[in-house]
């Protein structure tokens, strides 16, 4: 595909006729991957020799922390498009991928809690890695109120454009803290290209399928909200244009 | 059919819980907004045509 081709898509009416040819195929592929990993991981695979059945959690947590962080760089990439090249459906795209990203921040956060009660013996501390996921869905929530607190889409576009560049600080600090700091009771990170480093095979296969499914969901989600934000903002255009005449 | 799960099946049960009913929850919505937004648009289009 052409850069030309790419920005094809910056026009509503080409994006919104491809999401309607693409969406159905990109549903039934994350419904299936989900439902193949999570049953996989959930019932196929053995209880891990430390952690017992707890292991089972890393299905969902691993994934959702994924999509939390990368929810968040997709919105940076979009938020840059529209500040560079003013297209809005970029910038509807990183307002429709908000609500996504924050539900998959606090599925990280839940399950993360959850899992760390019986392993750490607290479901929360101020842990590097678990504080920077904190702020980051902080940044979430501040994000999506800021679209809905202005009125004016191109301003609310702006604003919340730079809200995502600050915000990008504290979803690499997600990412990385581990390796920053020594520090903190949360262990590396279970995916690497270093094989060595991996979690081991027997739960790293239905983690991928697992992981495919979140990211095909994502995708699904953000396809779907950004037509719908596109159809919102045209009807706000045309509220507007008949009451001023 | 259920795996023995031993003394953390409430542990691992209750993050599966939690996670499904909130992805459920974010599709669902997704879903109904965009049929009423879709369902909205058409209908101010038609009126926008009515009125010339």
């Amino acid at each position: 595909m052409s850069t030309n081709s790419l920005w094809a898509y910056a026009n509503p009416k080409k994006f919104i006729a491809t999401v309607d040819k693409v969406l159905p195929a990109i549903s039934v592929l994350a419904v299936v991957c989900l439902v193949v990993g999570l049953v996989w991981g959930f019932f196929f695979t053995p209880d891990d020799y430390r952690q017992g059945s707890t292991v089972k959690i890393i299905y969902l947590h691993v994934p959702s922390a994924l999509m939390a962080i990368n929810a968040w760089l997709m919105m940076l990439i979009a938020s840059i498009i529209w500040i560079v090249r003013r297209h809005h459906v970029s910038a509807l795209a990183a307002r429709a991928a908000a609500p996504v990203g924050v539900v998959m921040t606090l599925i990280a956060l839940a399950t993360g809690a959850i899992w760390g009660q019986p392993m750490w013996g607290t479901w929360w501390a101020w842990d590097p890695r678990l504080t920077s996921f904190l702020i980051l869905f902080l940044f979430y929530l501040g994000y999506i109120a800021l679209w809905e607190a202005i009125e004016n889409d191109d301003t609310a576009a702006d604003l919340t454009s730079i809200l995502c560049l600050v915000g990008s600080v504290f979803a690499l600090l997600s990412r990385y803290a581990v390796n920053f700091w020594n520090q903190g009771l949360h262990q590396g990170a279970s995916l690497s290209l270093d094989k060595e480093e991996n979690v081991a095979d027997v739960f790293y296969h239905p983690l991928l399928v697992s992981i495919a499914g979140f990211v095909l969901l994502f995708l699904a989600l953000v396809l779907l909200r950004t037509r719908t934000e596109i159809r919102a903002r045209r009807m706000r255009a045309l509220l507007a244009r008949e009451r001023m005449g | 059919m259920m795996p023995d799960l031993g003394k953390y099946a409430d542990t691992v049960l209750s993050a599966y819980a939690v996670s499904l009913v909130l992805l459920a929850l974010l599709v669902v919505v997704s879903l109904r907004r965009s049929r009423r937004v879709k369902a909205d648009l058409e209908a101010i289009e038609n009126k926008v045509k009515r009125d010339g």
